[in-house]
């Protein structure tokens, strides 16, 4: 219990400065290394197109991590993102093609699928949300019931199918660009230049996908939340100790409850997003398991299981490095399932790291 | 915390009431409700199925109960099964290919995955018990490993061309009968058009359930058992009555990745292939179980003939569904809310629970 | 007369801190011996690495003048180190007998070759001892969860004598305790004690420890500061020197 305070003051007192640098921030360290070596081995990795592409296929795993990293530093776990977010595209896009078929303005229908999706998944993170401080469920199987039940209720929607026949506009919001430069020729703002066909299309330079300033925005202002806030500040209080929390005159259900409310919107709004990205309704796959990945980023990012630890920025790194390791691996043709095994032994290296230098964090 | 005085009335009424035998009583009410409702369920056809399907889940039950027992979670069983399913089938087509008889290929393939099979649990063992890495991590990471190791041995396909024995093995059952013909045992005899083949008690369900019997009876009697519930309970004071905590997490992980692997080398010979994905579905199924067999994750309860009504419950609720002509992602929506419930019962009855060992 | 139990230069750090400073100390069999000192002088740390939870990181420890090295719980308990913890060290989740008997169970053999836990034979022996302390617990069946404190305690110091301990170390003993249950363990401490068996005994209740000890070590931020007979001493200077010396001064 002491240990970590106790060993705070030996350690910074020892060692050189530059190593525990190192070991403070080494999954950013170990990122550029990984993307120094991808640059060598990666076929087109060292590009602008290609770190595009990876943020953009990273914006689901980002929300998710955001959410899991604050539920992980009050203490507790949610199992139930990946399906919340299975839960949330697929409903979203069924309402957005019911109501298509009945001729609704495509802006109309899209944004009261998303709008009722995410409302859904806010009540069910209510729901999980006073099951564990009302009722004193853990939160790890509150949220695994919860998860099995959105993952169902996903399925038997979709009856196991993607949900098509969206309205327009959904992928080109999803999977547009801020800035498009044909060079020499034509610069536009959100859409294609007009008039670019087939073979132009490739020399067409595309800047800032519009799913990197959304979610640098909402990382942002979690960010802000988290760090600069007294709802941030009591998340830390709580995860450190809940007595201490409760002493110290917190509503500690009510911070959960929201806590849990939020980490379902987030995964909610994965879901949504998801729709805008790959144009239909995707419902989660138990073999994908999002949330393992998630807690696997959030740990990798410095974040104790324990409660008390954790920042958005490092669960962002945690996420990237993920990305980048599965990104770097296929481009330098490396068999897939290697990403696996590699993801496996980072996050062992995250804890054996995290627990030989435990006040660095 | 120590007394809890709880207001009897109503529905806390109803728990207490309850208590730890609910499952039991829950168990034999689906039962009911699906003979009436379903009239192919209690046949001797609709058992036999749910016995068929039972080895996954009740040997998957069985590690997880040891787990949770001590406080801890192993993610890595599902896929453990499926990596052992895909070494043991690659292991017997090698020795085959080698010219091998049938016979000795599947047994020394059987011998030599069962040992490969525990390496990821001791993997584990040392991770959480030496290196105190949470249990979450460390059996996740070793999710990752076996199954990228066991997608890279199969080469994204599933491993065939198993001997045919193998089948026979996996889907014989302990008596088979043809009335008034023959009589033979672990084998299916191969029948004539027209006629009628009885079996009783397939032999995968027996294997699995000789593991249940032998592994409750551990748990239960034996200092191996009490000192796994003693960890669960304070792991300072197990570590201070002079038990060798460390070691003893390390078995424990050992004992799950060989349930699992005995899990895999049965989906092998019932299915005549391995498949890296075999176990995924029943990761989730296998802690429900143990959750509503009354373990709490916080260490220190559970009982794996509890864990057996839990694998039942689902098994019983899944093969009604699809009797009644369910998608089966019913039983997922299903399995959520009896999880929580039994959870809920669990925190408004703990006097009762827990009073008495 | 051969010492039971003789430590020398006793020191433990965590990290940067000095829980315990080459402390020395000894008792003879039949002796009680108070250990005193503020919260956090590392009374715990001290008798921890006694009863093998902590290894020291210099000193050495004498057990009926060889030296030993304790290295692990078991090995403690192996040459007759019982201790009583200040958190008790229950398995709240087992019964009272199991927790007797807890690292140390009472097996039977079934069918010549199986090992199993004899339930019959715990239960009884600690009905005994149990009773031989005058200690009322409804069931031994019941779990520890459901005791109130001073039963929790009552079990716990069972345990430790029920093994024939050599020395008994205790921590804290009484601080969950009602008046008439202190007043018993202090009884236990003396009966024990004309059995032969040396005590040590942490307490933050000087009138406790002037009532059964013969001794007192004191202890400050880690260090002995001193050490005293108890009829050469009395309440008032073990105060002070618990507080430190330079408050005596002024
Ligand atoms: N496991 C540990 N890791 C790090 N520091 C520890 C550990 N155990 C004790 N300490 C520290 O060592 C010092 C001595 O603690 P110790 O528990 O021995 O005190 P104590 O004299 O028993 O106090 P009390 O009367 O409050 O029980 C304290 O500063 C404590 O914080
Ligand atoms: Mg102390």
């Amino acid at each position: 219990m002491n240990t970590n305070k106790n060993l705070a003051l030996n350690v910074t007192q020892n060692p050189s400065k530059l190593f525990s640098l190192l070991a403070k921030n080494w999954a950013l360290f170990f990122l550029l290394i990984l993307i120094l070596i991808f640059s060598f081995t990666g076929k087109r990795f060292f590009q602008l197109a290609n770190f595009q592409n990876i943020i953009h296929l990273s914006t689901t795993s980002l929300l998710l991590a955001a959410a899991e990293t604050f539920v992980i530093i009050t203490g507790g776990i949610d199992l139930s993102v990946g399906f919340m977010m299975g839960l949330s595209s697929v409903l979203s896009a069924t309402i957005m093609q019911k109501m298509h078929a009945v001729n609704f303005l495509p802006a109309l229908s899209i944004s009261i699928g998303s709008i009722i999706a995410l409302i859904v998944c806010i009540i069910a993170g209510l729901i999980s949300g006073i099951m564990i401080t009302k009722y004193r469920v853990p939160s790890f199987i509150a949220t695994l019931g919860m998860g099995g039940i959105a993952s169902g209720i996903a399925l038997i929607m979709s009856e196991g199918f993607p949900v098509t026949f969206l309205p327009p506009y959904l992928t080109d919001i999803g999977n547009g660009y801020l800035i498009y430069i044909f060079p020499g020729k034509a610069i536009s703002f959100f859409n294609k230049p007009e008039g670019i066909t087939g073979k132009e299309l490739k020399e067409l330079i595309r800047i800032i996908p519009n799913s990197f300033i959304f979610i640098v925005i909402v990382l942002f202002i979690l960010w802000h939340i988290l760090k600069n806030t007294k709802f941030g500040q009591h998340t830390y209080a709580i995860g450190g100790s809940m007595v201490a929390a409760v002493r110290a005159g917190i509503n500690t259900n009510r911070h959960l409850i929201i806590i849990y409310v939020l980490s379902s919107f987030l995964a909610g709004l994965a879901g949504v997003f998801n729709v805008f990205q790959t144009g239909i309704g995707n419902y989660t796959q138990f073999s994908s398991m999002y949330e393992l990945l998630a807690i696997a980023s959030v740990v990798i990012g410095g974040a104790s299981l324990f409660g008390g630890k954790g920042r958005i920025i490092g669960s962002v790194i945690g996420v990237i490095l993920i990305s980048v390791i599965e990104n770097g691996l296929q481009l330098s043709g490396v068999d897939p399932f290697y990403r696996f095994i590699a993801v496996g032994l980072i996050l062992i290296a995250a804890i054996i790291i995290d627990q030989s230098f435990p006040d660095l964090f | 915390m120590d007394n809890i005085t709880i207001k009897k009335n109503g529905l806390h009424e109803l728990f207490l009431q309850l208590g730890n035998k609910w499952i039991f009583f829950f168990l034999l009410l689906e039962v009911i409700i699906f003979s009436i409702i379903s009239p192919g369920f209690f046949s001797l056809n609709g058992i036999q199925t749910i016995l068929n399907n039972s080895p996954s889940i009740l040997l998957l039950g069985l590690a997880e109960t040891f787990v949770i027992i001590t406080g801890g979670i192993d993610l890595s069983v599902g896929f453990v099964m499926g990596f052992s399913s895909v070494v043991s089938a690659k292991l017997i087509v090698t020795f085959v290919g080698l010219g091998m008889n049938d016979a000795l290929s599947i047994i020394i393939g059987i011998v030599i995955t069962i040992c490969i099979g525990i390496i990821p649990g001791f993997l584990n063992g040392i991770l959480i018990g030496r290196y105190k890495v949470p249990a979450l991590i460390a059996t996740f990471s070793m999710l990752g490993i076996t199954h990228g190791i066991s997608e890279l041995l199969i080469e994204g396909s599933a491993a065939k061309n198993l001997p045919a024995l193998a089948g026979k093995i996996g889907n014989g059952s302990l008596i088979n009968m043809v009335p008034g013909k023959t009589v033979s045992f672990f084998i299916s005899p191969t029948i004539q058009r027209g006629e009628h083949l009885i079996e009783i008690l397939p032999n995968m369900f027996v294997i699995a359930f000789i593991f249940v019997i032998f592994f409750a009876f551990i748990l239960k009697s034996t200092k191996f058992g009490q000192h796994t519930y003693a960890i669960g309970g304070n792991i300072d004071a197990a570590i201070r009555a002079g038990i060798d905590v460390k070691n003893h997490i390390i078995k424990i992980y050992m004992l799950s990745s060989l349930f699992a692997t005995i899990a895999g080398i049965i989906y092998m010979l019932r299915f005549v292939t391995g498949k890296a994905d075999s176990g995924v579905m029943f990761l989730l199924d296998s802690i429900v179980a143990v959750v509503i067999g009354g373990a709490s994750f916080y260490g220190g309860f559970g009982s794996v003939w509890k864990t057996v009504i839990g694998c039942f419950i689902i098994l019983v609720l899944e093969n009604g569904l699809r009797m009644l002509g369910f998608p089966t992602f019913y039983k997922l929506v299903l399995v959520g809310v009896i999880l929580i419930f039994a959870v809920l019962v669990d925190q408004f009855s703990p006097e009762l629970l827990h009073k008495e060992d | 007369m051969e010492y039971l139990l003789e430590v020398k230069n006793l020191t433990k750090r965590f990290g940067g801190l000095v829980a315990v400073n080459k402390v020395s100390m000894e008792i003879k069999e039949g002796e009680v011996v108070g250990l005193l000192g503020d919260n956090g002088a590392g009374k715990s740390t001290l008798i921890k690495m006694i009863s093998g939870v902590h290894r020291p990181d210099e000193g050495q420890i004498f057990f009926k003048g060889k030296e030993v090295k304790i290295d692990s719980t078991r090995k403690a308990l192996s040459i007759g180190i019982e201790t009583l913890y200040q958190d008790l060290s229950l398995a709240e989740n087992l019964n009272v007998y199991s927790n007797i008997f807890l690292g140390r169970e009472k097996l039977k053999k079934i069918l010549k070759f199986i090992n199993v836990l004899d339930h019959d034979y715990m239960h009884k022996e600690s009905k005994k001892v149990l009773d031989r302390l005058e200690i009322e617990i409804p069931s031994l069946r019941n779990r520890i969860r459901v005791l109130s404190g001073g039963q929790r305690q009552a079990v716990a110091i069972s345990r430790s004598i029920y093994w024939d301990a050599k020395l008994l170390i205790m921590d804290e003993p009484t601080a969950a305790l009602g008046v008439a249950e202190q007043k018993k363990v202090l009884e236990l401490v003396l009966k024990l004690k004309s059995q032969g068996i040396g005590i040590i005994i942490i307490s933050h209740q000087l009138y406790d420890v002037f009532s059964v000890a013969d001794r007192l070590v004191i202890m400050r931020r880690g260090e002995k500061v001193g050490e005293r007979n108890i009829k050469e001493t009395n309440p008032d200077e073990v105060v002070s020197l618990i507080v430190g010396a330079e408050k005596v001064k002024q």
